[in-house]
């Protein structure tokens, strides 16, 4: 009963709410009003059920945190438990691994070119996890060093005709400097200031691609940027699709490899104090400069390869493609997938981009159901898909010290 | 010299339109430390709700004051209502969660805002009328700043006199700081916090209404994402005077307006962008906290 | 996590259900805007290509083969657009009629290009497309930006007789392309001197600096390059300032929407504008047919562009007597089409000869553009 009242106010409430945008539009040149009161009739309605479920699942949420099994011992979540079964991870890990190997020869050359989009955005996700998750700086204008990569090759490959294993170094190199230059004014800046002259950052690089037309071309952008040749073969838009694909599952696979040696490295270790409490990690002798420094320019780096593998795939690219939003959905990416965590980002980033992608069905709503999502989750999961595990090194008694 | 005084009123016109949207931002921001990206949105809302009023009082045959008058006031309201539904959706559930994960949230909701009333109205551009009209004591000026312009700028010194004076010197306000200052800490001599952070938000976005109603008199027209673009540099604006800092905020979007407008005029407005936000980066290095802001102390 | 992983495997399984064409039907393509804030560029294209597929199916086919047209969004994003493309190829599309904007289109045609089909875009002006070279099998129903910006700067030379003016562009491709074109024309030309040429975020909430500036360059005119939303507050918040110079503007502006924007500060604009084609019988009937298809006889931005490429590409199979990519590109470049813009033949670029493809000059008038003679 106490839930039926609340809902009965929750559906007028959101009924007054939505009544000037959902019921009436105007048009003001012709000076004619339409009252479409059938609107507010299924948001009364929706709103009544929704709350239902907003306050089961608010419930479930408080007794989530002190969840047990029957036995006593707390609920681990499913992921969790995955990543403490190394069998069981490996051989989940193997399927995983040999369903990408065959995929593009099951699925079609759109399905396979999506699945290229996912995997540049893993890598950017990753790329960020860096700066954001392990190192705790807020960057809001990472999508200035994925272009800093794009245009490094686009131009490259314009003006010199240089080829993609060149240019890819080359890229990444660029965005690492990118990061550095970036990175040495803001040394001194923290938390939302750090996050605000990023953003400024990110805008002023978009801006000068936009304005510059002598060194980018302008708003028209680069065209007929070369797909990356197979030892000077010219492939088909197949097969270089299918061709980029595995190199992207090769870029994927390389990102995780060294990110998870890195994470546990002495330098990954002092990220990791710089973002739990910088003054205490400074007085324990980590050079802050030093540290700082190599989070954004290695965070840049991936960026910067992610930007040839993007320029290489479409071919074609302007400054339209490295708007704020661009920085926005990655950072979504790395806090959905939850901060720190491989797997998660990984997860995330598939979920972000192809979320949209097969929701082309409900085209119109696909937008306004990605912002609920988004909105959701960080309510319900603001840990993410996956909380990220810190190295634990335990004292495990051997045989011989207790005989 | 009459160059620069009319570029120094197309700075003040713009910083001041800056200023009305970053008030709202600054407010929320210093009292719970969120970028409130959202902000921009109750702004647009708050345009199109008075465009509605506006459609069906001229429609019912109302004089453009009475319109001005109604349509700020149905804004304020449905803004106010929007920004306390949206702290209570998208921010309440997330206290003391980390402090990426309201900002995330805030993201998710500028989306979600700027969907709804793409689905609900239109994406396309809507043309909204000029309620303010044009006074005839400013007809000698008009070419140097509109009567609009006139307003907007009345009202934001005004809004800032008002709240300067409100956080100084009522209950409220002094509610209002000590949750700024430290949450738990007022919660324990018996601030109620959650209504101060209510309240902070329907401040906020009625500001953003008020605003969204009379610079879309300024400009002529509206769309679903006039929002995020002025939101962005209000935003800035903020930053630069001190995040947090109501004074700053009107400094900072000043300070915005006059680099923008003289730089166009001096030298091109192809980068007038790249100005702002190179003067943004500038002064955060030499003043890391803006203009205006207190360093933070930091805590040991 | 289940229900979301039963959904993503649905959707696969229903976009993969979508199999190749049959071998006996036509299937046309449409790429382009369909949803997002450019969907009223594109969706006309869709419901041209419907109507002719319809009426020609109801005769019977092409060679007697049905045709289907099969539309793919692409929201004008290039990166959507590849995808768009790939689907489009993998679906096996007989010919495609897009994209829309010239960046999607631009990002879309190495694509088809590599897999041998015809692609003929109503909208994208972007001259290189054509000019370039580069895609031979990239044709198109529209006329180019470059014949635009000329246009706008003989018009103010010869027309309005103004000796200085400031050209704007909005900074986007399609605008600063426009304004470029016109600066080049204009100091070709010799006649008309370009005082200011500058770019202005369409987005800005203010453009008072900027107007003070054409104010002190003593410009006698101004042409504006970009869309209506940014052009309408430039000639609004120019007026109140009470600058009365001539504004002239182009085809991104001269719509409705303009009108409607900027009310009657509108009034006295030039802008160039694609040639009207209301009185073309076929254009008649089409509109007709629009009219009782989707309830409105309203057809929309290159509607009859993309009809009128629907009606190029089907009559070239027609003659082709195939649908083999060699014999359509022959067919296209020798045959003339009837269509509603009027005897369509292609240059050797591929760019559309007809006497409803090219710009005219319009001028708004009691809240209306007229044609200015």
């Amino acid at each position: 009963m106490e839930g039926f009242k609340k809902s009965l106010l929750a559906c007028i409430w959101f009924m007054f709410l939505t009544f000037p945008l959902v019921v009436i539009r105007v048009d003001t040149a012709e000076k004619t009003v339409q009252w479409r009161w059938m609107h507010m009739l299924w948001v009364g309605l929706g709103a009544f059920l929704l709350s239902y479920v907003w306050r089961f699942m608010l419930k479930r949420k408080a007794m989530g945190r002190s969840a047990t099994n029957p036995d006593g011992t707390p609920v681990v979540p499913f992921l969790q438990r995955l990543s403490a079964n190394p069998p069981l991870a490996r051989s989940i890990m193997a399927v995983i691994a040999i369903g990408a190997l065959v995929f593009p020869w099951l699925f079609s050359t759109y399905q396979t070119n999506i699945m290229i989009s996912a995997m540049i955005y893993i890598v950017l996700g990753l790329g960020l996890n860096i700066v954001v998750g392990l190192s705790g700086q807020l960057v809001l204008g990472y999508a200035a060093f994925y272009a800093a990569g794009a245009y490094s090759y686009a131009l490259l490959n314009h003006h010199f005709g240089l080829g993609f294993w060149t240019a890819l170094p080359l890229g990444a190199g660029a965005a690492a400097l990118c990061g550095i230059i970036l990175g040495i004014p803001v040394l001194r800046l923290r938390g939302d200031y750090l996050a605000i002259v990023t953003l400024g950052f990110g805008e002023i690089v978009r801006l000068v691609l936009e304005n510059w037309n002598e060194f980018s071309m302008g708003p028209s952008g680069v065209s007929g940027i070369s797909r990356p040749g197979l030892f000077s073969v010219e492939l088909s838009v197949d097969g270089a699709t299918t061709y980029i694909y595995y190199l992207m599952i090769g870029l994927v696979a390389l990102t995780i490899f060294v990110i998870n040696r890195l994470k546990n490295s002495r330098i990954g270790r002092a990220w990791l104090a710089l973002r739990e409490d910088e003054i205490a990690c400074v007085a324990m002798g980590v050079d802050r400069m030093k540290t700082k420094l190599t989070a954004f320019a290695l965070g840049a780096t991936w960026a910067g390869m992610a930007g040839v593998v993007f320029a290489a795939k479409t071919t074609f690219i302007n400054p339209a493609s490295f708007t704020f939003m661009e920085s926005a959905m990655i950072l979504a990416i790395v806090v959905l997938g939850g901060m720190g965590s491989i797997l998660g980002v990984s997860l995330a980033a598939l979920l972000i981009l192809l979320l949209p992608e097969y929701l082309r069905a409900f085209s119109e709503y696909r937008m306004l159901l990605f912002g609920a999502t988004m909105v959701l989750f960080m309510v319900f999961r603001p840990q993410g898909l996956v909380s990220s595990e810190r190295q634990r090194y335990e004292f495990k008694e051997t045989k011989e010290s207790q005989g | 010299m009459e160059y620069f005084l009319e570029l120094f009123f197309g700075g003040l016109t713009r910083g001041s339109i800056y200023a009305l949207i970053a008030l709202g931002y600054t407010m929320v921001y210093g009292i719970i430390e969120l970028i409130n990206f959202a902000h921009g949105e109750i702004y647009m809302i708050g345009a199109f709700t008075g465009l509605i009023v506006a459609g069906v009082l001229t429609a019912m045959g109302f004089p453009a004051l009475a319109i001005l008058a109604v349509a700020l006031v149905v804004a304020v309201v449905y803004c106010s209502a929007y920004g306390y539904t949206m702290e209570k959706i998208a921010y309440k559930p997330l206290r003391g969660a980390n402090r990426l994960s309201p900002l995330i949230s805030a993201i998710g909701m500028s989306i979600f805002l700027q969907n709804y009333v793409l689905l609900a109205q239109t994406p396309n551009f809507l043309p909204f009328p000029n309620l303010i009209g044009e006074f005839e004591f400013m007809e000698d000026y008009a070419h140097i700043l509109g009567s609009a312009n006139l307003v907007i700028i009345l009202v934001t010194a005004a809004a800032m006199v008002a709240l300067t004076l409100f956080i100084k010197y009522t209950r409220m306000g002094r509610a209002m700081r000590a949750t700024a200052q430290n949450r738990k800490m007022a919660m324990l001599l018996g601030v109620n916090v959650d209504a101060v952070i209510s309240l902070t938000f329907i401040i906020g976005s009625s500001l953003a209404a008020i605003g969204g109603v009379l610079i879309a008199c300024h400009t002529g027209q509206i769309n679903i994402t006039i929002g995020f673009i002025a939101g962005i540099k209000a935003f800035t604006a903020a930053v630069l005077g001190g995040v947090g800092s109501i004074p700053g905020a009107m400094l900072g979007a000043l300070v915005l307006g006059f680099t923008e407008s003289f730089a166009t005029g001096y030298i091109s407005s192809d980068y007038e962008d790249v100005f702002a936000f190179g003067l943004l980066v500038l002064i955060l290095i030499f003043r890391p906290s803006g203009l205006l802001g207190k360093a933070p102390t930091q805590k040991v | 996590m289940k229900t979301l992983m039963k959904g993503l495997v649905l959707s696969l399984a229903l976009v993969l259900g979508a199999g190749p064409a049959l071998a006996d039907t036509i299937k046309i393509g449409v790429a382009g805007a369909h949803s997002g804030d450019l969907a009223s560029y594109g969706l006309p294209a869709v419901n041209a290509a419907k109507l002719v597929a319809e009426k020609v199916n109801a005769q019977g086919g092409v060679n007697g083969m049905m045709v289907e047209v099969q539309a793919e969004d692409d929201q004008c994003k290039p990166e959507m657009a590849t995808n768009a493309a790939t689907k489009l190829v993998s679906d096996k599309a007989t010919v495609i009629i897009g994209h829309i904007c010239s960046g999607a289109t631009k990002a879309a045609l190495p694509i088809y290009k590599a897999a041998n089909l015809v692609v003929m875009s109503p909208s994208a002006t972007n001259p290189p497309l054509t000019k370039s070279g580069e895609f031979p099998n990239f044709f198109r129903t529209i006329a180019t930006d470059d014949e635009q910006g000329p246009a706008l700067a003989a018009f103010a030379a010869n027309k309005l007789n103004l000796k200085k003016v400031a050209i704007i562009h909005d900074k986007g491709d399609y605008g600063k392309g426009v304004a470029e074109f016109c600066k080049a024309a204009m100091e070709k030309a010799g006649k008309v001197k370009v005082v200011l040429f500058e770019g202005i975020g369409a987005d800005q909430v203010d453009y008072a600096a900027v107007i003070q500036k054409i104010k002190q360059a003593g410009a006698e005119g101004v042409v504006y390059g970009g869309y209506h939303p940014g052009a309408s507050k430039l000639i609004s918040q120019m007026r109140k300032k009470k600058i009365a110079i001539p504004f002239l503007t182009d085809e991104g502006v001269q719509g409705p929407d303009f009108l409607k924007l900027a009310g009657n500060d509108a009034e006295g604009a030039y802008a160039t504008g694609l040639i009207d084609v209301s009185g073309n019988a076929m254009y008649k009937a089409a509109a007709e047919a629009h009219q009782k298809a989707f309830g409105t006889a309203e057809t929309g931005l290159f509607f009859a562009q993309a009809y009128a490429a629907t009606q190029s590409l089907l009559n070239a199979i027609d003659k082709a007597k195939s649908t083999k990519y060699e014999d359509i590109m022959k067919a296209l470049h020798t045959e003339t089409a009837d269509t509603c813009l009027g005897k369509i033949k292609f240059n050797a670029q591929g760019d559309a000869q007809a006497e409803g493809v090219g710009f005219s000059v319009y001028q708004v008038k009691n809240g209306k553009w007229e044609l200015n003679k």
